[in-house]
């Protein structure tokens, strides 16, 4: 990518320093932003897990090293006890959850999200008012819609039961958000619901990049749509569509309103950042809690290296 | 206002004022109250504090709240940890103050006068290490509803245990089942994973004469025969007598099922009453309330302590006027008006003889039985800890009743993990 | 063939509007309902009752919380759009060392939990003096909106082809004039999607919401909406949640409805064709 090669190599040198010079006029505004609403709050949580800070001594806390992560003392009887978070169950039972829901929500939401950024698409009759009708779950705050939702799955009064009555398909009321098997079903059917229209809004803004031409070209070869869609739109699209799941899995990991609202206390959807504040706030366990955000957060970003490697994501873009 | 010209003056009154804590301040602050927001609660604050205002000279402000308690209690850890000085008073929940006592101003000198008119097992979940944290405003308790038409129906009577009440259910429900009431169930609860779930277990072992998981001593109880044995009652009503779907149930979803007259049977608090007996209610005119059921051949029941208080913050801006005017609020006259006009239950006992109280809110004398059988969480023994305690337990209650492990299993881990979370003391 | 493929394209579309809009359109039968009817299930409106928007707007000050969040989402907005083209511009389309590197940075940023932050921010903003003011929020809210903004900007500004821009260069056109006069006509849909999707992010939030306000007068839809209360701590009001939530999301619907007509006209203002 070199935009500069009509001009004459000393001038070429001037103009790029010039956009240098610019670009750092550019980015200064936001790195200001972002040093003020993250880089300062993120540095307090992080030294708070290293000390017995608690909510009710908020500055007198004593620097324990990483206690609050590993330790260990050996009792006089020989045996050795292991304390802290990585040796907490409790702890790695969010793990496994926050995982196993992020990895399924947000496939699932990627593959119906393009599928809808196809229909939307395609010309036809109709499709403002469909673009509009598929932002509505979106629109709709979390904690309304989790509380909404609650009530649809209600096992006495829920319309969903309602429903899956009348047509036959269960024949007993289940009681989803609070049977351990269904939990995580309702989370998941709920955050699938409301999240598919961002992927697939930003599906759909990838899609309209796409030239118009190619598929004209295309349709005149007779070439199949599902191998058009593949050979040629799927690859287009990518780049958009790996931003898209890089975001969306940012949020999956961190899941906190839905779960809160829906099914707070129950072991089965318990997440990361919800036991993380519960010892915060809850437990009066204030830099253990700390300790635990702060391995989401290290947890988080060595996902998303291992995503940018393996899914091969072009992030600065030099390698065009 | 003419004495405010002279400094000195000034200091001197400020002085006397701090000393006498009388509720007579001397120059108009504004007052910030912050109290979870429920009906029409706000309203009828407003009205409360309408003659301390026109008194004194001040203005309240009141801050509301999202009713969910574990909110509330949240943002108030938040703000408190912050040493938010712009809300001076808040309202609490009656298990918080052991968990937020070192932010709130000791009111022991400011009420000696009058603490003694309020109940005495309320003032001392107020009190921690000897310091009145907070002041008591009203207090709660549980009941047991019953549908007296269908019990007449088939001559039963009022269950006093609950394996009586085990009983009767089971009758009724197959009974009315049979004659075509297919949604309707034996008894609804709350059986949610969150704090009611412990209120109504507690309610059970304590019933059953099983103790309150950690007694005021600081010893852990919660293992032992009695209690295994009121779990494993409570165990059987689920998909019995109780829709399955209790286990997710709070206090709104058993009402729900109760007022479109899907159960016989339903613990909760008084505030069901004045619903179910509204106009659209499907079960108005036929249901009565009692004191909720012992077990296991013990003679005592037990209904959970609710309630709420007044607290004053450590930062509050003007700590003299906060003081006062949770002293005004707490007084026999303003909780008078708070129970005829905002059917609150007073936490002074004379109150429950008040002849205008029993005109207009007849409900509330007839609280005063219950409310004799109120039993303590046990937030003072484990002062801070207590919200592990409580998450632990209905954890451990909730597994039990949806079938993971027995009662005995799951209470002798949960002695284990309350003695480790104990360490060297609460 | 050719009509049975339509056919079977129409039911997709039914089944996407159908799942899409029925949550919704439940909410609106329970807000047209009251007392014991909330707890029966019908899928037709049975009765027609506007008492609980009417209680919408008598508990608190409803009005002033959807003008708040007006005013805290379109300036969030407007600050993330602002800082991110700029940004996105110089992230996209200038070679510098330490590109990779800030983008890894800006993205690092947006995997902290909310929770986890909540009490530096607290500090910061009291620090600052907004504590309790639409501003709080604003600053606040560029904590999630501003990472998201950059990264999508900068993706499609990396994809649209040199030569629209070596033009302007040899024209002696300056940075700021490239961007506004070259990239922005172009980058309609990408703007209007990402300023849209920021801006529900916005409205929806309440963590912070809830923290960083203690007024009615300053506090944001989704926090007025948990403080609607039924008559007592345990009661739900259901008919006046829902009957809120109805009024607040047509504006967002509606939002929509205008800015999908820029996304076409985006669109076919042509020079997208590469």
């Amino acid at each position: 990518m070199n935009p500069s090669h009509a001009v004459s190599s000393s001038g070429k040198a001037e103009l790029q320093t010039q956009r240098i010079r610019a670009a750092m006029w550019f980015l200064i505004p936001m790195i200001a932003a972002l040093v003020l609403v993250a880089a300062y709050p993120l540095f307090r949580s992080i030294y708070f897990s290293f000390t017995d800070t608690s909510l009710s001594n908020l500055y007198g806390g004593q620097w324990i090293g990483f206690d609050n992560y590993l330790s260990w003392r050996t009792l006089p009887s020989g045996k050795t006890i292991f304390r802290g978070t990585l040796v907490d169950p409790a702890w790695w039972n969010a793990v496994w959850n926050t995982v196993r829901f992020a990895f399924v929500s947000v496939t699932l939401e990627a593959i119906l999200g393009m599928i809808v950024a196809l229909v939307l698409n395609a010309e036809f009759k109709g499709r403002g008012l469909v673009r509009a009708a598929i932002l509505i779950p979106w629109a709709i705050p979390t904690i309304v819609s989790a509380k909404m939702w609650s009530w649809m799955l209600n096992d006495q009064f829920g319309i969903i039961n309602d429903v899956l009555m009348n047509l036959g398909i269960i024949s007993q009321k289940i009681a989803w958000t609070a049977s351990v098997d269904t939990a995580m079903f309702a989370v998941l059917i709920v955050d699938i619901w409301k999240t598919t229209p961002f992927m697939a809004l930003l599906c759909l803004a990838g899609l309209q990049m796409v030239p118009k031409d190619v598929y004209e070209a295309s349709k005149i070869d007779g070439i199949h749509p599902v191998k058009v869609f593949f050979k040629i739109t799927l690859p287009l699209v990518k780049p958009a569509l790996m931003v898209a799941i890089i975001f969306r899995m940012l949020d999956a990991l961190r899941i906190f309103d839905l779960i809160y609202v829906l099914t707070p206390n129950s072991s089965t959807t318990k997440t990361m950042s919800i036991i993380s504040r519960e010892n915060m706030i809850e437990f009066d366990k204030f830099a253990y809690g700390s300790a635990q955000s702060t391995l989401l957060f290290t947890f988080i970003a060595l996902f998303v290296i291992l995503y940018i490697w393996l899914g091969k994501v072009d992030l600065s873009g030099d390698n065009k | 206002m003419t004495l405010m010209h002279n400094p000195i003056k000034k200091a001197i009154l400020a002085s006397v004022l701090a000393v006498s804590l009388t509720s007579i301040s001397a120059y108009a602050v504004e007052v910030n109250f912050v109290s979870g927001a429920v009906g029409k609660d706000i309203e009828v604050f407003k009205e409360l504090v309408k003659p301390w205002e026109k008194e004194t000279g001040n203005t309240v402000k009141v801050v509301p709240m999202p009713s969910s308690t574990t909110d509330q209690f949240a943002q108030y850890r938040l703000w408190l940890s912050a040493g938010n000085a712009d809300v001076d008073v808040y309202q609490t929940d009656v298990i918080w103050a052991p968990q937020l006592a070192d932010n709130f101003e000791d009111l022991t000198e400011a009420t000696k006068d009058v603490i003694k008119d309020h109940f005495p097992s309320i003032v001392e979940s107020q009190t921690v290490n000897g310091k009145l944290v907070a002041m008591p405003l009203f207090t709660d308790a549980p009941a047991l509803y019953y549908r007296k038409d269908l019990l007449e129906k088939h001559k039963l009577s009022v269950p006093k245990t609950w394996e009586e009440l085990t009983e009767t259910a089971k009758k009724v429900q197959e009974a009315e089942r049979a004659e075509g009431s297919k949604d309707l169930w034996g008894f609804v609860w709350q059986g949610n994973a969150y704090e009611g779930l412990t209120c109504n277990a507690l309610e059970w072992v304590k019933s059953f004469g099983g103790g309150q998981i950690v007694e005021p001593d600081g010893k852990i109880s919660v293992n032992n025969p009695k209690a295994v044995a009121a779990l494993d009652l409570a165990k059987s009503w689920v998909n019995n007598i109780s829709p399955p779907g209790v286990l997710s149930y709070g206090e709104e979803e058993a009402r729900g099922v109760w007022q479109t007259g899907n159960a016989v049977f339903m613990r909760n608090w008084p505030y069901a009453y004045g619903l179910g007996e509204a106009d659209d209610s499907k079960v108005k005119g036929k249901f009565d309330v009692t004191t909720l059921p012992m077990g296991g051949g013990n003679d005592k029941s037990a209904a959970t302590l609710g309630g709420w208080n007044l607290a004053v913050s450590k930062y509050a801006k003007n700590k003299d006027a906060a003081i006062a005017l949770v002293k005004f609020l707490a007084s026999t006259e303003t909780q008078k008006q708070n129970a005829l006009i905002g059917s609150k239950l007073p936490t002074i006992m004379s109150l429950y003889d008040d002849a205008d109280i029993k005109e207009k809110q007849p409900i509330i004398p007839r609280w005063k039985d219950v409310f004799l059988q109120a039993v303590p969480r046990p937030s003072a023994p484990t002062k801070v800890k207590y919200n592990e305690v409580s998450s632990k337990f209905w954890s451990a209650v909730h597994e039990t009743l949806s079938g993971k492990g027995t009662a005995a299993e799951n209470l002798e881990v949960l002695e284990a993990d309350l003695t480790e979370l104990q360490g060297k003391g609460w | 063939m050719k009509s049975l493929q339509t056919l079977a394209f129409y039911l997709l579309v039914l089944v996407i509007v159908v799942v899409s809009v029925f949550p919704f359109y439940y909410a609106i039968l329970t807000s047209f309902k009251t007392g014991t009817s909330l707890f029966e299930v019908d899928y037709w409106p049975t009765s027609f009752s506007l008492s609980n928007y009417y209680s919408v707007f008598q508990q608190g000050e409803f009005l002033r919380n959807i003008l708040n969040s007006v005013f805290v989402a379109t300036m969030t907005v407007a600050l993330a759009l602002l800082m991110a083209v700029t940004a996105s511009y110089a992230l996209a389309r200038v070679r510098f060392r330490g590109r990779g590197l800030l983008l890894m940075t800006i993205l690092a940023v947006s995997m902290f939990p909310q929770i986890a932050v909540l009490s530096g921010l607290f500090e910061m903003i009291r620090f600052i003096g907004i504590y309790n003011t639409p501003w709080a929020l604003i600053l606040s809210y560029t904590i999630f909106t501003l990472p998201f903004t950059v990264w999508v900007l900068t993706t499609f500004m990396r994809d649209l082809p040199i030569e629209i821009e070596e033009a302007a260069i040899v024209d002696g056109a300056t940075p700021w004039q490239i961007i506004t006069k070259v990239f922005l006509p172009l980058m309609w849909p990408a703007l209007v999607t990402t300023g849209l999707l920021a801006f529900i992010g916005a409205w929806n939030e309440f963590l912070f919401a809830l923290t960083f306000t203690s007024s009615n007068e300053t506090r944001t839809v989704p926090v007025a909406i948990s403080l609607l209360s039924g008559a007592t701590q345990y009661e739900t009001p259901w008919g006046i949640i829902m009957a809120a939530s109805v009024l607040v999301t047509v504006p967002i619907i509606i939002l929509v409805l205008i800015f999908q007509r820029k996304i076409v006209a985006g669109l076919t203002a042509g020079g997208v064709k590469g």
